[in-house]
């Protein structure tokens, strides 16, 4: 089935099934620019794997013209992980919430990040659990009411870029779904790092978490002459109060997950010859 | 004839459990079989432990129900372990340690071991090595064996080592020829001349997963299926397979999920607490289904329960775990020669129905040891997942398309026109969401149910029965206990009891065929579990209307031959007199 590789247009990355999303969500910002994306990139559906947990940003996959899988809650990046393990060659893009990451499947960011694999993790963070209608998420902020929290949300939110640079996943930035053009080089920029791409993207909840006016005032995009290898002058602009920082923060070139299994297959293989009586013998 | 049942006890960390593996497979290399039973204590250091071997010159079903020779290092194992020892049977002991009053009960060799380690080498802990040359002197077991082995096991460590530890060995010959041999145990060397392997029941397994195609292992670490991981993350690598550990068991069911989907054949083991995590996505496997192989190394529950001790508890949950309508097959493996076939048969289970495959192992038959034939690799021919045709990929690929066998071919990433969804939703034909569709839900569970006719037969197929194909006294076993049952029927039928065994290999599906036949006509079933409610039993129950007989045992220690065969005649007698038969526990 080989022959002249011809690039598919980012319409062409899309499927029959159509989003199920509110008019307005953001959501839709950050799927064009997936397409753009891909696209630019030249990343054939049949070598594209979009991975994704629960919530409105878990439906993604279906809308990518790819080999796509719907795990359960929050377990986006294992499910990667495997699935990099098995075919390196693949581009692996998971896809999630504030609530399916950052909550349920919290756990799994630090090890993703300190593996790291060569893959792009796109979290949708909308401050809010839209698919269960309006509930707070990790990222909403103190004060924040709703139906769980009908007298304010009384906790602390949480800082997902300065926590996964502290965490050291070799690349951190952060898009906003208002802003195709940008996000669309962010996503470029993230897909080409070599490693864990860990890319927040602000998209409003239209429904439950209306941003759309707040958000623009906070944008803010990361200095030109900001060095993206100074791990602590990251972690400063992350932790620059009432501001949504744009760009990329953190990018460090480090052995990714496939490269540490390749090096341990080779000095296996070193000592032993790949033979499966060898490894019997050795029980005798 | 040898049928010897030697059980070294002591503090845990000293040396105990290498002891015992070092006369294991120096026995095993003068030709005999063995069969090793091991309880260690829950402490990383200290604490009780023991090793127990049985060693034969035929083929052995079980630990065995007393103990021959006992190897007492300190008085908590004199303690422990005397009960055991029959009258007239045999307890060397470490004289240094404590002493014991002179009986006419027991044969005793008191043995001066530390000292003999501290005077004559200089290291105490060459006690262990003191005390393989007196098993060896006492009961002729060919030094060369054991001289052998030491030289094998330390090479690496330089020749200053090996040159201590022959001379160790040969400190306790030396003293065995001052003393006077009161017992008439002698073991000598065995009838087997072909080379056998040593190996236990997680590595058997794990050599089994590697011929089966296994290319990825995920997993964390609990106790007894650590030893799993650390075999595979070995061997795996040497022909170009990976072990990843995980920072939870979710996220090892998670990485196994991911590499079969993207094509590759991959396993987790776990225990009965990691198992409890991984259950949700069992379901996700069963939905988009995906083949997997679970394996749970039962221990003792619930909760973190008794982590080294053995139980069959697990069922329930491997059979029921997860929510929905969630069919997955369930299987258990038998004994050490078993785990390697047996996991090569769950592997070929989960391509070829594209679903979960639960392994349930436990801590009795993880961590024993026994001979083994050198491994078969022809035995189980491997199966693969059914691939789409190149027509089927280009003319509107639908992963779930329904077929006459249930079974969809599955694509996989880097297949041209193979792009799907792999959905936990429920889903359509080509793989599209139908949360609302009341129809296809149906259909779809149909799908996934309707493997079970094939599944069935195989189960079905895959049952050993012992003893009487058509017994007045039936047994129906499953998992570890399956040599142990074998032993008592046959003692059983040595008594003139029409007694027989079966045992399948797979648990859900139930191989409903063969239980029906062989218990037509049984005047009693009995149905002994390693656990507290007789799980296995009340699956049993679910399908046959038959008054099964329970024999549980609830201590997180295996059956031994004897209690099954004192309910077998319990039950025979019972039968004769037509009283009534009740359940056990033991």
């Amino acid at each position: 089935m080989s022959g002249p590789v011809v690039s598919l247009t980012p319409q062409e990355y899309k499927t029959e099934e159509h989003p199920i999303w509110c008019p307005g969500c953001g959501d839709f910002g950050v799927l064009a620019s997936l397409y753009q994306s891909l696209s630019a990139l030249n990343i054939l559906p049949k070598d594209l794997t979009v991975i994704s947990g629960i919530g409105c940003s878990g439906r993604t996959p279906g809308f990518v013209k790819s080999y796509g899988f719907h795990v359960v809650h929050g377990r986006v990046l294992p499910v990667s992980l495997g699935v990099k393990a098995a075919n390196p060659k693949l581009t692996v893009i998971g896809v999630g919430g504030d609530g399916d990451g950052f909550a349920i499947g919290g756990g799994h960011l630090p090890h993703a990040s300190r593996r790291n694999p060569d893959m792009t993790y796109i979290i949708m963070d909308n401050a809010v659990y839209g698919l269960t209608k309006g509930q707070y998420s990790p990222t909403s902020p103190t004060g924040y009411q709703a139906g769980s929290t009908p007298y304010g949300n009384t906790e602390q939110p949480l800082n997902p870029l300065a926590m996964t640079i502290a965490y050291g996943a070799t690349f951190v930035g952060q898009g906003y779904s208002g802003k195709p053009k940008e996000l669309t080089q962010l996503i470029n920029r993230a897909i080409e790092h070599k490693g864990f791409a860990f890319l927040n993207v602000i998209s409003p909840c239209i429904t439950f978490n209306n941003t759309y006016k707040v958000i623009p005032a906070k944008l803010k995009e990361v200095p030109a002459d900001h060095d993206v290898t100074n791990q602590a002058k990251a972690f400063e602009l992350a932790l620059q109060n009432d501001v949504v920082q744009l760009g990329v923060l953190y990018q460090v070139r480090k052995p990714t997950f496939e490269e540490g299994m390749h090096q341990v297959i080779t000095k296996a293989q070193a000592a032993s010859p790949p033979r499966l009586d060898e490894i019997f013998s050795e029980f005798s | 004839m040898v049928d010897c049942v030697f059980r070294i006890g002591g503090e845990g960390g000293e040396g105990v459990i290498s002891t015992g593996e070092l006369m294991t497979i120096a026995l095993a290399r003068a030709g005999f079989e063995i069969y090793t039973f091991r309880t260690y204590p829950a402490e990383i250091k200290g604490g009780h432990a023991n090793y127990q071997v049985r060693v034969a010159d035929k083929l052995l079903l079980s630990q065995g129900d007393h103990v021959d020779v006992l190897m007492a290092f300190n008085e908590e194992a004199y303690q422990k372990h005397a009960k055991d020892v029959p009258k007239g049977g045999v307890i060397i002991y470490d004289s240094d340690s404590f002493s014991v009053p002179p009986s006419d009960h027991h044969i005793l060799y008191p043995i001066p071991l530390t000292s003999l380690a501290t005077e004559k080498i200089g290291i105490k802990l060459t006690k262990n090595i003191i005390s393989l040359g007196v098993l060896a002197a006492l009961f002729d077991v060919p030094f060369e064996k054991f001289a052998g082995l030491l030289k094998d096991r330390f090479k690496k460590k330089g020749d200053a080592v090996v040159q201590k530890n022959l001379q160790a060995l040969q400190v306790g010959v030396d003293y065995v020829k001052s003393m006077q041999k009161r017992d008439s145990i002698r073991i000598g060397s065995g009838p087997r001349t072909a080379k056998e392997l040593v190996l236990s029941g997680n590595e058997s397994l794990a050599l089994g997963a590697i011929a089966a195609g296994c290319r990825l292992y995920a997993g964390y670490p609990i106790t007894p299926a650590t030893d799993i991981m650390e075999f595979l993350a070995k061997e795996l690598p040497k022909i170009g397979g990976y072990v990843i550990q995980t920072e939870d068991e979710i996220s090892a069911i998670g990485c196994v999920l991911g590499a079969s989907f993207a094509g590759t054949k991959a396993m987790t083991a776990t225990s009965g607490p990691g198992f409890s995590l991984m259950t949700e996505m069992i379901g996700l496997a069963v939905v988009a289904e995906i083949p997997a192989v679970i394996v749970d190394v039962q221990r003792v529950g619930p909760s973190t329960g008794m982590p080294t001790k053995t139980e069959q508890g697990d069922l329930y949950l491997a059979v029921y775990g997860g929510h929905g309508n969630c069919p997955r097959i369930v299987m258990a493996l038998n004994n050490v020669e078993d785990c390697f076939y047996g996991i090569q048969r769950a592997f070929n289970l989960a391509e070829e129905f594209q679903m979960p495959v639960i392994v349930l192992s436990d801590q009795y038959l993880g961590h024993r040891k026994a001979t083994v034939p050198p491994p078969d690799l022809a035995k189980v021919p491997i199966i693969s997942r059914r691939k789409p045709t190149p027509d089927e990929l280009q003319k509107g690929y639908r992963r779930y398309k329904s077929t006459p066998d249930f079974i969809s071919p599955m694509s996989m990433p880097g297949m041209e026109g193979g792009g799907y969804v792999a959905e936990g939703l429920e889903h359509d034909e080509v793989g599209y969401p139908a949360a609302s569709d009341h129809e296809n839900h149906l259909k779809l569970t149909q799908k996934r149910y309707g493997k079970f006719i094939e599944v069935e037969q195989v189960s079905n197929e895959m049952c050993r029965i012992h003893g009487d194909e058509h017994p007045e006294i039936a047994v129906i076993g499953w998992g570890s206990s399956e040599g142990v049952i074998r032993e008592a029927v046959q003692m059983a039928k040595e008594k003139g009891i029409s007694a027989g065994a079966l045992h399948p290999k797979i648990l859900y599906p139930l191989p409903l065929a063969r239980i029906r036949d062989f218990i037509s006509g049984t005047k009693a079933v009995i149905i002994p579990e390693v656990n507290y409610t007789g799980q296995f039993a009340t699956l049993l129950r679910k399908r046959f209307a038959y008054d099964f007989i329970q024999l549980n045992k609830c201590v997180g220690l295996p059956f031994t031959p004897k209690e099954i065969l004192d309910k077998i005649e319990e039950v025979a007698a019972n039968v004769r007199t037509s009283r009534q038969p009740h359940a056990t526990r033991v």
